[in-house]
C-alpha cells in the first residue's frame, strides 16, 4: 500500500492550486486561514505551500504546539521536580529544552539532575520498574492525540501496583482555544484547518459550535501537500457560498466522524476537565486535563511536596502573539538574532514544531 | 508533537503488536484500537496505535485528486 506519493503528486498539487486561485479570484476579499496543529504548521513551511497560495489567501498559524503553549508555571514545576533526590524526571524530546524564566530541564540535567527523554510514556514505566528506590516522574503534555496513551499507561500503572511512576498532568484541549480565537473582536478568522491527529480522537462534533456560532468552516486535515491544498480548496468553497459552512473531514482515512470511542473512554476514566493556562492567551476554561482522584496516587503535583518560584518570559519574546496568531515570527526582534533553533529564547523556536522553527527553516 | 505515522502490523500478541516502516521495526500498544490484525495499516503516535488506516477512504481521496488534476487539463 504506497499511497504517500499520491498525496505527493506535483500534478494534483497544481491541480488544486489551479482550484484554489480560481476560487480565491471569485471571492476577491482577503480570506484568513488558521492551522492549529505543529505538524501542519511544519508541512505547510516545508513543502512551500504559501507561496503557490493567491495573495489574498492568507495562512497564520494558531496555538497548534503543545510544549510551545505549555506556560512557564508548567516547566517551573518540573525543574522543581527535578531537584527532588531520588527522582528521575522523564520526558518528550520536544520538551527538554523549553526554557522558562527559571531554566529549562537541558540545564537541570547539565547541573547534575537526572532527566531522561522518552519516546513513549510506557518506557517512563520501564524506567520505574528497573529502578524501584526512586521516582520516576513523567512530564505529560500534549493534546488529545496523546492524552489517551497518558491515561492507558496511568491505568496499567495502577493495574501492574506500579508505586514509582508519576505524572505531571499538563495535557490541553484545543477546541475551547480555538473559540477563544474567535471570540476575540480583534482577531479576524474565515476558517479552520483542524488537526488531524487531534481529530482522530475527538471526531467532528467538538468543531461544531464554529460554523454553528460564529458562521466560521472548519476542515479536518490529513498532512501531506495535496491533502492541505484540499483542505484550503474546501474551506474556500464554502466561504464563496458555493458549499454549506460546516465541520468537513479531508482527513477521512484516519478520522471518523465519532472519533475513536475507544480512546475517549480510557481518557475520560483518568482525567477530568479543568481550567488550564495557555501561554500568551491566560486561563482557559475547561481546555485542561487533570487527574482524577481514583488515580490521584500518580499525580506528581498532588503526591509531591515542591516549591515553586513561578517565573515571567525574557522581555521582548513574543511567542505569546505568535501563537494567537496575532503576530508572525519575523516581526520579532530576536528572531535569526539572538533566538535561533541552537539558541533558543522563545518555545516557538525550540520545538521542532513551533512556529518560528517552521519559519526558521523554511520560510523566505 | 501531534506527529503519528502509518506503520504495517508485523504480528500482534494481546495487547501489542510488531510493526514495520521501511524495515524499522517496534512494538507498540494496540489497546485504543480493535481489532488488529497482520496486514493492517495503524496510525502510530507516542508508542501506541491510535487508529487504523482505512484502505477504501485513502483510495477515494487519491480518486478525488486525480478527478481536480484532469478538470483542470481538460
Amino acid at each position: 500500500m504506497k499511497y504517500i506519493d499520491s498525496f505527493r503528486d506535483t500534478n494534483a498539487i497544481r491541480g488544486l492550486v489551479s482550484k484554489i486561485h480560481s476560487v480565491a479570484g471569485k471571492i476577491g476579499k482577503e480570506i484568513v486561514l488558521m492551522e492549529v496543529c505543529g505538524t501542519h504548521t511544519m508541512a505547510i513551511a516545508r513543502a512551500g505551500l504559501r507561496q503557490l497560495l493567491p495573495e489574498n489567501v492568507k495562512l497564520i498559524s494558531g496555538p497548534g504546539c503543545p510544549v510551545c503553549v505549555s506556560p512557564n508555571s508548567f516547566i517551573d514545576k518540573a525543574i522543581a521536580i527535578s531537584e527532588l533526590k531520588n527522582t528521575i524526571v522523564t520526558t518528550f524530546g520536544d520538551m527538554y529544552r523549553v526554557p522558562s524564566g527559571n531554566g529549562s530541564l537541558e540545564k537541570q540535567h547539565s547541573k547534575g539532575a537526572r532527566i531522561e527523554i522518552v519516546y513513549s510514556p510506557f518506557d517512563a514505566i520501564e524506567i520505574a520498574r528497573r529502578k524501584p528506590e526512586n521516582n520516576v516522574v513523567f512530564i505529560g503534555v500534549g493534546f488529545e492525540t496523546t492524552a489517551p496513551v497518558i491515561a492507558s499507561v496511568i491505568k496499567y500503572a495502577k493495574q501492574e501496583k506500579i508505586k514509582n511512576f508519576l505524572v505531571l498532568a499538563g495535557n490541553k484541549i484545543i477546541p475551547p482555544a480555538m473559540e477563544i480565537l474567535v471570540s476575540d473582536v480583534h482577531h479576524h478568522l474565515d476558517g479552520f484547518i483542524c488537526p488531524g491527529h487531534v481529530s482522530v480522537i475527538i471526531g467532528s462534533k467538538p468543531y461544531e459550535i464554529f460554523p454553528e456560532k460564529y458562521n466560521i468552516p472548519c476542515v479536518i486535515s490529513g498532512f501531506e501537500a495535496c491533502d492541505i491544498l484540499q483542505s484550503i480548496l474546501y474551506l474556500l468553497e464554502m466561504i464563496a457560498g458555493m458549499e454549506k459552512i460546516s465541520v468537513k473531514i479531508q482527513y477521512t482515512r484516519c478520522v471518523d466522524p465519532e472519533g475513536n470511542i475507544k480512546a475517549k473512554k480510557i481518557m475520560n476514566e483518568v482525567f477530568s476537565v479543568c481550567d488550564s493556562e495557555w501561554r500568551g492567551i491566560g486561563l482557559i476554561k475547561s481546555s485542561g486535563l487533570a487527574i482524577k482522584d481514583e488515580y490521584k496516587q500518580y499525580d506528581a503535583e498532588y503526591m509531591l511536596d515542591v516549591s515553586v518560584n513561578i517565573s515571567h518570559d525574557r522581555s521582548g519574546c513574543i511567542c505569546g502573539d505568535v501563537l494567537k496568531g496575532i503576530k508572525s515570527p519575523v516581526d520579532c526582534i530576536f528572531f535569526k538574532k539572538v533566538c535561533t533553533p541552537e539558541n533558543p529564547v522563545g518555545p516557538c523556536m525550540v520545538s521542532s514544531e513551533g512556529t518560528c522553527a517552521a519559519y526558521y527553516a523554511y520560510e523566505k | 508533537m501531534c506527529l503519528a505515522i502509518p506503520m504495517k502490523v508485523i504480528s500482534t500478541k494481546g495487547n501489542t503488536a510488531i510493526v514495520d516502516l521501511d524495515g524499522v521495526r517496534r512494538q507498540i500498544d494496540i489497546s485504543l484500537v480493535s481489532k488488529v490484525k497482520i496486514g493492517d495499516y495503524v496510525i502510530v503516535h507516542a508508542g501506541f496505535a491510535i487508529q487504523k488506516l482505512k484502505k477504501k477512504d485513502a483510495e477515494e481521496t487519491i480518486a478525488l485528486l486525480k478527478e481536480v488534476n484532469s478538470e483542470i487539463h481538460r
